[in-house]
């Protein structure tokens, strides 16, 4: 019996998604069948790499069409973020598009390196599920090159040279452009608050 | 905006973290779970984990310890000594690793870089450059692991900082060799050397002796992380009063 089901995204890294819910006393496991999400009660999208291998494999496995379809809580975790958008810049592509917007590479310059590597805030709205219970000024832990223009499903952004969506909230999909499961205890919290959707 | 990281660097042998003693060897200074809760409780950004034995004895990083250090620890962290290929990459990002950090091997074979950006993408690849000045330049040393085997790579420094960010190098850690185990301070001139030609983000190495050597690295370098082992090991300086000193020296750090 399937807990929470990671998609898997062709990442090498699923570990630390499985580790930060076993923190928290649920169990994840790695799924490539979409009948295989049927039982689980949350579904992760992580995504470490590239948009355009994500989306074949997503296509591939028919996971692409059970995601848009699925009815439970989905949680994209960085590219798992950009893949819930409509478009990728990253190797010009179409995503699952259950969200507006399209990731857009983030600009290099003296100050900015890319990718965009480290511990940053998070300007959130208090209707945020995610983010409920979390001081203003957390930090999370971001690593990405690519980011999501704000949009009106947008509950987090962040401020990078350029101000880009780190949180999104649209019906049943939710998306953080960090990594809340190497976000210290912040967040621990945001996973927390998503198992506790339904 | 970012904060700029603290990141301690644990040296591990046969699953322990050890210390170098001077002429000596290694002693063991605990066990390496404990150490990573210790620092991750503490306030530390991120960890480095350095397999000091793998390279010199020719092996692979052993990754029964990393699934440990995944399990328990909450903030990112990275595996560097030992990793020579995909599958030694593979086996250690599947483990749980956050980042893997390459050096002597990309010397050898710098398409090795661009492998690993392929197969895992540039966030997880790190690149080590051991350098130091000399007669004007900074060159590029390799297989540091000892004095008797260092020896120059015959490559410029800021030549294989731009190489290896072409090749899909996601964050340069540069150790400056002279400073490093000075407790000196770090070296400034390299670093804003380096960050001139450096478009991913580039961690401070060698010299730290003091918690105004990390302020002053932030204050006087474009750095995004500084990289210390002895001085956290040592309990020369406490990452919450570090911590404190860089907030209150104006420097964006996470509380």
């Amino acid at each position: 019996m399937i807990d929470v089901a990671i998609v898997d995204t062709g990442g090498a890294n699923i570990a630390s998604v499985r580790y930060a819910l076993a923190r928290l006393g649920r169990s994840g496991t790695l799924v490539s069948n979409p009948e295989d999400l049927a039982g689980a009660s949350h579904i992760i999208l992580p995504g470490v790499g590239a948009a355009g291998e994500a989306m074949k494999r997503l296509h591939a496995s028919g996971m692409a069409d059970a995601l848009r379809n699925c009815g439970q809580p989905v949680l994209g975790i960085c590219l798992g973020l950009q893949l819930l958008c409509a478009r990728s810049e990253e190797d010009g592509l179409d995503c699952l598009g259950v969200v507006p917007g399209s990731a857009q590479k983030l600009q290099a310059t003296a100050r900015r390196p890319v990718p965009h590597m480290g511990w940053n805030t998070v300007d959130f709205s208090q209707k945020s599920r995610l983010l409920k219970g979390v001081p203003t000024a957390a930090r999370f832990y971001f690593v990405h090159s690519y980011a999501v223009p704000l949009m009106d499903c947008t509950t987090g952004s962040t401020d990078y040279g350029e101000t880009f969506s780190s949180v999104i909230e649209h019906r049943n999909f939710f998306g953080t452009q960090f990594h809340p499961e190497r976000s210290s205890t912040q967040g621990a919290t945001v996973l927390a608050n998503f198992m506790e959707l339904s | 905006m970012v904060a700029r990281r603290i990141i301690p660097c644990l040296d591990v042998r046969g699953g322990r973290v050890v210390k170098g003693v001077q002429f000596r060897g290694h002693r063991d200074v605990g066990g390496i779970v404990e150490l990573a809760q210790r620092y991750r409780d503490a306030g530390a950004d991120e960890l480095v984990f350095y397999d000091i034995a793998a390279s010199p004895e020719g092996r692979t990083v052993d990754a029964s310890w990393v699934g440990s250090v995944a399990a328990c620890l909450d903030i990112p962290f990275c595996v560097a000594g030992g990793i020579r290929s995909v599958a030694d990459a593979e086996r250690t990002l599947s483990a749980g690793a956050d980042k893997i950090s390459v050096n002597s091997p990309a010397l050898e074979d710098p398409t090795l870089i661009d492998a690993l950006a392929k197969r895992f993408g540039t966030q997880c690849v790190v690149t080590g450059i051991d350098s130091r000045r000399v007669d004007g330049d900074w060159i590029v040393y390799q297989y540091t692991g000892s004095e008797k085997s260092t020896r120059p790579a015959r490559r410029r420094t800021l030549d294989w900082v731009r190489e290896v960010q072409d090749r899909g190098a996601g964050e340069i850690v540069l150790n400056c060799m002279s400073h490093d185990g000075t407790r000196n301070g770090y070296d400034h001139e390299q670093l804003n050397a380096v960050r001139e030609v450096c478009t991913v983000p580039l961690v401070a190495s060698g010299g730290a002796g003091e918690a105004e050597h990390v302020r002053d690295v932030f204050a006087g370098t474009g750095v995004d992380a500084a990289l210390a082992a002895s001085i956290f090991h040592d309990n020369v300086v406490q990452i919450p009063a570090l911590k404190t000193l860089l907030n209150r020296s104006g420097i964006e750090v996470r509380l």
